[in-house]
């Protein structure tokens, strides 16, 4: 078995060796020391005792707390305003090109009939004149049928 | 007794639990972290999951291990936690050695006394600060909480005898630094 135990970075001889030094602790053996690590916890005493006391601690929490809240709030409304002024413009956006096609499939409906328009104008124009020439070519007055038949017979002669 | 009566007996217990232990271990955290709003947001998040977990405390140990168990636990998962490394490193909030060195009470001392006391002290937290997170805690629950090694043991879940030997290297290194070898 190895020497290094599960001790994290202890050896088992570091265990063994430290149960002796334990056992005597350090106040007999070392004065200073038992005086030096008096004065450390003096000092975290104390040091911890002003902090514990201080007003300054609770509203410096409660600050960073509220800060925290009034920062998420902030970031909250800005997406908020943010996703209401997408969906708006997005909204308008969408209601401007709906109608900019719903005008030019309107401009295009009046082109188309007004075109069928003036087809059917032409058409009619044109069978009016058929008619016109027709009535003209088959029907002389019955006043002109006496110089018709004078010229008939001029151009026999 | 009724659930509601017992539940306000429990609620008392706990709050005299909390008078009590909660410069304690506010302490400690202080001093492991020399972080005073680090150390003042462990202490709040210990007693909130104390609070929590009141109900299955079954005196096995006392109370005070059983809040010193759980305040190292949060440590540790404040460091481990990844999102918190960096201010580990930085350190940014944390009180300056020297700065903590000069929180010790005058006493009867002369003016030479006091600052003979102040290096030394301070040469102490050079010492605490150069070692490791276990043994930090272990020196920490000897040294500035009084703890005996069974309670310590109890509180950081290592056997006496590695509670022995972190706390025989750190004092070592404590030694060798007033000596001035380190």
């Amino acid at each position: 078995m190895s020497t290094k135990k599960q001790h994290g970075e202890l050896t088992a001889a570091d265990v063994k060796r430290a149960g002796w030094e334990m056992a005597g602790e350090i106040g007999e053996q070392d004065a200073e020391l038992k005086e030096v690590l008096s004065h450390f916890k003096q000092s975290v005493d104390a040091w911890s005792a002003a902090v514990y006391a201080r007003p300054r601690t609770v509203e410096a929490a409660l600050e960073a707390v509220a800060r925290r809240r009034s920062w998420r709030l902030a970031a909250g409304w800005a997406m908020a305003l943010v996703l209401v002024a997408g969906g708006v413009s997005g909204g308008v956006f969408e209601h401007v090109q709906r109608q900019q096609a719903a005008q030019r499939a309107a401009a295009a409906e009046r082109a188309h009939e007004q075109e069928r328009a003036a087809a059917e104008r032409r058409q009619q124009d044109q069978k009016l004149m058929a008619t016109v020439d027709t009535d003209i070519s088959q029907e002389v007055p019955s006043a002109m049928e006496p110089l018709a038949e004078l010229m008939e017979d001029g151009a026999a002669k | 007794m009724t659930g509601t009566a017992a539940k306000g007996l429990a609620a008392q217990e706990f709050d005299a639990i909390v008078a009590s232990h909660r410069p304690q271990i506010f302490r400690f955290l202080l001093a492991s972290t020399r972080d005073m709003d680090l150390a003042e947001t462990l202490t709040q998040e210990c007693f909130l999951k104390a609070h929590r977990n009141w109900a299955r405390f079954r005196g096995e140990s006392s109370a005070l291990t059983w809040l010193m168990r759980i305040a190292i636990n949060l440590e540790k998962d404040h460091w481990r936690n990844r999102r918190m490394q960096f201010w580990r490193k930085t350190q940014i909030n944390a009180v300056d050695l020297d700065e903590a060195s000069e929180w010790l009470p005058s006493g009867e001392r002369t003016v030479e006394q006091q600052m003979l006391a102040r290096e030394q002290v301070a040469k102490v937290w050079r010492v605490v600060e150069g070692l490791s997170e276990r043994q930090k805690t272990v020196f920490l629950l000897r040294y500035v909480e009084e703890q005996e090694l069974s309670e310590i043991a109890a509180a950081t879940g290592l056997s006496e005898g590695t509670v022995k030997a972190h706390l025989s290297r750190a004092v070592g290194r404590v030694r060798a630094e007033l000596k001035g070898q380190s």
